[in-house]
């Protein structure tokens, strides 16, 4: 069959899958799928760092005079205000008995209230008595406390003056834009190319695969399944890409020139994460294909599934030292590695203002997006049908029918 | 030119394939040419190598060894357009609306989407089925799913319909109505391929037979040529018990009291009724019956084959 021929199968076969598809009831779940994680991951990190906070951060009796006690929460609340209060003790004020030693003792065996230590004025010989050693983090922020209720002094007002941005500001903004594109590419990946997965199975089991294998060639049947998912996954990140651009503007009030602004600039950068994307979802789609064709259950897509997810954990892991240092022998590797050049060239473009490395990049993923089609396609024509000439790797040894 | 020569009578053309799966050779040297404008049966028990056979001329799989043509093409799938295809199981997606199924069905084989929406919406509209052009199939029996998919094998009026196990797992009444549908296609001028294992339809059907056991072809031809490869039957009654009659009856004859069956003897029936006659046999009946496909399966496949072959058109 000619080449305008399977082009043509392709198109109808990626026609049929993408409508059935996006025309199903459970691409809206799909669709709503990335809202859940955020939902419950704000939900529940908020309220699980609110309860760590509660249970972890060291309460501290104070046992003085009304005056000391006053002027040591007010120094601490000064100070809090000034750095991550998280890391400030609590402190309890408690009026001394006449049996101090024994009153000490109680307080730091009581399990109600439990404390970490006591804390004796006046502030000329402080003392504290408790689970703490000399120099350890809570003595010195107690020490920090005590010298700043012990002089009275106010923090100076410094004389600021602001600029738009600062060349620090820039490169921590972009590596934040870098981390966070790679992160958002790789998600989409890992999750659109398993869609794939379980339309293979599906088509498998319900014989239809045969019915398009006797009127269109394997390499029909496979790029047009690849490419119909492509575009379901273009679907959902147009309408991902809608809600996160509203949301953005909702939250900066429409002032965008407060977003970290990538090296490429937005649209550039923007455009790249969606080449990348097409490259990054197109390769590990024909890895997954080609693989997925082995699998006849749902039970052994699963089986196979682990080993991918966790070879392309390393690959994002390789990726992630590109954009910590993309002139590192690390970041270099993973622009060159094929299936990690997406996600490692993206940070680039948060990072590098030059085009002609992408431009090299893209003719690099090409080639290999090539190599790793024809060769995923050949893998796929033999097992999802048992069929084709059973060749040696590398040409090595004689061709050997099957 | 030589090949557009054979294509013009021959349709489909198998020359020694052979087909392996690991270690197992499921199609071992099958031959056969299938002419065109015929309807052309493969019979033979389950596990003969039919649906091998077939999925190799139709280019789903490839042969270990041996050449294939369909339609003049040695590449199978260059001919898909020409070509309508019912494989033995039966595919469909779930989701898709019986009209959906048939044009993308047609659309896979070169028809557009538009048109083959029209054709289907009108073959299911003359057999009756006008409430189930946009019902889902997944709502459909498994006889009305079987019937929508026919009516995608057929929607591009192909040249050359195969037909895997048609009659499977279809009730009598739906039995006749795709025999009648395939002599029709066949009278419109199509050829058609269909392997079955029962062998009342391909008796009722095909002009020609490729009879397949273990791998290979028994036997290849015209379904007359399969029953002439045995005597006519020869069942005789008479009034008499013995006598010089008995002379005629040739060896091998099987006896029950005063009846007899056995082959027609060389000579014909003219020799044999003057014997029985002037030996004073007194005949009571004689009727001498040319052999079904079903003898002549059994003379050709070996009793073994004949026990995994449904000998009748009842439902499965």
């Amino acid at each position: 069959m000619n080449l305008p021929r399977t082009l043509e199968a392709a198109l109808v076969i990626g026609r049929r899958d993408f409508t059935a598809t996006v025309a199903s009831r459970t691409f809206l779940f799909f669709l709503l799928g990335p809202l859940f994680p955020i939902l419950f991951g704000g939900l529940f990190g908020s309220l699980g760092a609110n309860i760590a906070s509660q249970a972890e951060r060291a309460t501290v009796v104070v046992l003085g005079s009304p005056a000391d006690t006053a002027r040591l929460t007010a120094a601490r609340d000064q100070i809090a205000g000034a750095v991550d209060q998280q890391s400030l003790p609590r402190l309890r004020a408690v009026a001394p008995e006449r049996d101090i030693p024994s009153q000490i003792a109680a307080l730091l065996a009581s399990p109600d209230r439990p404390v970490v230590a006591v804390l004796q004025t006046p502030f000329e010989r402080p003392r504290l008595t408790g689970k703490v050693r000399r120099g350890d983090g809570l003595t010195r922020e107690l020490a920090l406390v005590i010298a700043t209720a012990h002089t009275g002094g106010s923090l100076p007002e410094l004389d600021v003056h602001s600029i738009a941005q600062s060349s620090g500001s820039t490169a921590s903004a972009r590596a934040m834009t870098a981390h966070a594109g790679q992160a958002l590419l790789f998600l989409l990946t890992l999750l659109l190319a398993g869609m794939l997965l379980s339309q293979l199975i599906e088509e498998k089991s319900n014989k239809a695969i045969e019915v398009l294998a006797a009127a269109a060639p394997v390499d029909a049947i496979f790029l047009g399944k690849l490419f119909a998912m492509l575009c379901v996954s273009l679907v959902g990140i147009l309408v991902w890409g809608i809600c996160a651009a509203g949301a953005v503007l909702l939250l900066s009030h429409g002032n965008l020139s407060a977003l970290p602004a990538p090296a490429l600039g937005w649209p550039g950068f923007l455009l790249m994460a969606l080449v990348y994307f097409c490259f990054g979802y197109l390769l590990i789609g024909g890895v997954f294909l080609g693989i997925g064709a082995q699998a006849s259950t749902v039970r052994e897509v699963q089986t196979l599934s682990m080993p991918i997810t966790m070879s392309q954990l390393m690959v994002f892991a390789l990726s992630s030292t590109a954009a910590a240092d993309p002139g590192s022998p690390g970041g270099l590797a993973a622009a060159v590695f094929p299936l990690s050049s997406p996600y490692a060239m993206l940070a680039r473009a948060a990072e590098d203002e030059r085009w002609w490395p992408h431009l090299l990049a893209i003719g690099w993923q090409i080639l290999w997006l090539t190599l790793i089609l024809r060769l995923a396609a050949a893998v796929f024509r033999r097992s999802v049908l048992k069929s084709g000439p059973r060749r040696r790797w590398f040409g090595l040894g004689r061709a050997k029918a099957a | 030119m030589l090949q557009q020569a054979r294509h013009s009578d021959t349709a489909v053309l198998a020359e020694d394939l052979v087909k392996e799966f690991g270690n197992k050779r499921a199609v071992n040297g099958v031959s056969l040419q299938v002419p065109t404008g015929s309807i052309y049966g493969i019979l033979g028990p389950n596990g003969a190598g039919k649906t091998t056979t077939i999925r190799m001329l139709l280019g789903i799989i490839d042969p270990s060894s041996g050449r294939r043509t369909l339609l003049g093409r040695s590449a199978p799938l260059d001919a898909a357009r020409e070509v309508g295809y019912l494989p033995e199981e039966r595919g469909l997606y779930p989701a898709m609306t019986a009209r959906e199924a048939i044009a993308f069905m047609g659309a896979l084989r070169g028809l557009p989407l538009r048109e083959g929406r029209r054709r289907a919406e009108r073959m299911l509209t003359e057999r009756g089925l006008v409430d189930w052009i946009k019902r889902p199939i997944r709502t459909l029996s498994k006889g009305m799913a079987q019937t929508v998919q026919l009516l995608g094998t057929l929607v591009h009026d192909p040249k050359l319909i195969v037909l895997d196990e048609p009659f499977s797992g279809l009730d009598a009444i739906n039995q006749e109505k795709l025999e009648a549908q395939i002599r029709e296609r066949a009278d419109a001028g199509a050829t058609i391929l269909f392997s079955t294992h029962v062998i009342a339809h391909a008796e009722r059907l095909c002009e020609r037979i490729a009879i397949i056991a273990g791998g290979t072809v028994a036997f290849e031809g015209a379904v007359d040529e399969a029953r002439g490869k045995l005597r006519p039957i020869v069942q005789l009654t008479t009034r008499t018990e013995a006598g010089p009659w008995q002379s005629a009856i040739p060896p091998g004859a099987r006896r029950s009291g005063r009846g007899w069956t056995f082959e027609l003897p060389e000579g014909g029936p003219e020799p044999l009724l003057k014997a029985l006659i002037d030996g004073g046999a007194g005949i009571e009946t004689l009727s001498i019956e040319r052999p079904g496909l079903h003898d002549a399966f059994v003379a050709i496949a070996g009793e073994s084959a004949v026990r995994d072959m449904d000998l009748g058109g009842a439902p499965e």
